[in-house]
């Protein structure tokens, strides 16, 4: 065991895990955190908390974190390299750590162009792969950057994530076999829509032995409607969605486009419990987390497992 | 090259607003290559400053000076016996201009006609692109002769980010994804395999970050 998490914990015993998410508010309103997470509590091992998620200022991932840690989930800390140099980001998982935050994700960051503060100066003093590295060296290690020792040691179940459906397509797997050298211990993806696609990473990954080193967790986000499909399509960088998805969700009512949505997450989360690799789900539904039990639910996957 | 980009006229304007006479100074360097501080750029400003300020009703006094460089000593020294007459020097070199110009003159206000934007190369005529951050410590060579401190938008030694999409950058389709180039370049060469390496966090003493940076020859001191 790495830090004992209750997400590695059941990654662990061989159960096929489920994830959520949250995005902390554009506020201090640590009534609507809690809010949010009731949704979420039972129906997932943890909860990864964004962190100023699309480059707009949020609450701090962190504090959003130990909230949910008070209200009985588990949190998987999000931290980007876009805000803040090493020294800052040492700080922040000593920090963390100290509060009961056991998950990291680590991630380079949205840049900041298109967020709320496009004029900041941003930082990227490290990258994703980087950032995996100083904090397995910080756990494993007990050091620092600079390799001075560190009083105590920040027991870390380290996270990646991983983007099937970004160019150029021929580095993709290789890309995550360096977070995976790099320390990554589980690696959540970005939203699945093109299966066909996902399946040809997941083999490569496969071949290469990938996911025997590391928990493959693959993300899946419902479609609200056909405005959303076409927007994501159209307009969020890295992102695939297919003809066919839109055109499914053309099919039926207006009114039905949500429910069809759903329909088409449960029917993904069925077929990766079946593929091979696949370890678990992420189950991404931003400012949807109320409709998060009925994806899980649906999928038959709750009640979810208890692991001492 | 040091890339520039012209400040705009009215911004000029009112830099030296109340100053009676003025030197626009050009620079024979990089600014003379990308067309924007060498002795053609310093008659157009000089005129059109002219032309502004006598329809303002103001003094239209603006003279026209061309150095070699702006950035060596024995050059800005060409303007010990003529410095004290103005009041004011608009320097339309690099940045570094309007500064040795200051500090070598105390007496007379300089304000800089340019904007300094980056240290890059032409793609075409025309048209410049950034290719350097000046980091100290060049490591091009890894990454197939491309540079992704510079051309990267998150300076990520270990890309291309999740945001990498059809060749372009997730910024703006405008900008092109360094790493899509670095990972086409390498397998071009047979050389895919090298980029796997995890690349360890820089040390970026011998840049910007390090503080004002400063490089002795000994050897070709006096
Ligand atoms: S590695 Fe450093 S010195 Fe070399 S091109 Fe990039 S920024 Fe310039
Ligand atoms: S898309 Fe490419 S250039 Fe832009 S930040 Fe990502 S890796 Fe860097």
């Amino acid at each position: 065991m790495k830090a004992g998490s209750n997400l590695e914990k059941v990654l662990s015993a061989g159960h096929f895990a489920v994830t959520g998410e949250l995005g902390p508010p554009q506020g201090n309103n640590a009534e609507e955190v809690r809010h949010k997470a009731g949704f979420l509590k039972g129906i997932v091992e943890s909860v990864n908390i964004t962190d100023n998620q699309t480059a707009v200022v949020r609450m701090a991932s962190w504090a959003a974190c130990k909230i949910l840690i008070d209200e009985g989930l588990e949190p998987n800390y999000q931290m980007v390299c876009r805000d803040r140099n090493r020294l800052a980001l040492m700080a922040d998982i000593l920090g963390a750590t100290a509060l009961g935050i056991k998950n990291v994700l680590c991630l380079s960051g949205d840049h900041q162009r298109f967020g709320s503060h496009p004029e900041s100066k941003n930082v990227y003093d490290l990258d994703s792969v980087q950032l995996l590295a100083a904090f397995k060296k910080m756990r494993d290690e007990k050091k620092f950057l600079n390799d001075k020792d560190l009083d105590g040691s920040p027991d870390l179940f380290l996270g990646a994530a991983s983007n099937p459906f970004a160019d150029p397509f021929e580095f993709r797997v290789s890309r995550l076999a360096k977070k995976i050298a790099a320390g990554a211990d589980f690696v959540q993806t970005q939203c699945i829509y093109n299966m066909d696609k996902f399946r040809l990473f997941m083999k490569q990954a496969v071949d290469r032995g990938l996911h025997e080193k590391c928990y493959i967790l693959a993300g899946v986000t419902p479609m609200k409607s056909v405005g959303m499909a076409k927007y994501m399509a159209k307009f969020v960088p890295g992102m695939d969605v297919p003809e066919s998805v839109v055109k499914r969700l053309q099919g039926v009512d207006k009114k039905q486009q949500a429910a069809e949505g759903i329909k088409m997450a449960i029917e993904q989360i069925e077929e990766f419990k079946e593929m091979e690799g696949v370890a678990g789900v992420h189950v991404m539904a931003i400012e949807w987390e109320h409709r998060a039990k009925e994806i899980i639910e649906g999928a038959g996957l709750l009640p979810r497992p208890v692991v001492d | 090259m040091i890339v520039g980009d012209s400040k705009p006229l009215e911004e000029i304007l009112s830099m030296i607003e109340g100053r009676e006479k003025v030197l626009v100074l050009g620079c024979r360097g990089c600014v003379t290559v990308c067309n924007v501080g060498g002795e053609k750029e310093v008659g157009i400003l000089a005129s059109a400053l002219r032309i502004a300020r006598k329809k303002a009703g103001l003094p239209p006094t603006v003279e026209e000076m061309t150095l070699e460089r702006q950035c060596d000593p024995e050059y800005v020294e060409e303007l010990a016996d003529v410095a004290d007459k103005y009041d004011a020097i608009v320097s339309i070199a690099c940045g570094v201009g309007p500064q040795f110009v200051a500090e070598r003159f105390q007496k007379v206000p300089v304000f800089p006609g340019i904007n300094t934007t980056f240290i890059g190369g032409a793609l075409e005529h025309g048209v410049w692109a950034e290719r350097c951050q000046s980091c100290g410590n060049c490591l091009v060579h890894n990454f197939g002769g491309l540079c992704p401190i510079a051309r990267c938008s998150k300076s990520l030694m270990n890309g291309p980010c999740g945001g990498s999409a059809s060749g372009n950058c997730e910024i703006s389709p405008e900008v092109p994804c360094v790493w899509d180039q670095i990972v086409q370049k390498m397998s071009a060469m047979g050389r895919l395999e090298e980029l796997e390496q995890v690349w360890p966090n820089k040390n970026w003493l011998t840049a910007r970050d390090g503080g004002p940076r400063k490089r002795v020859r000994e050897d070709l001191k006096q």
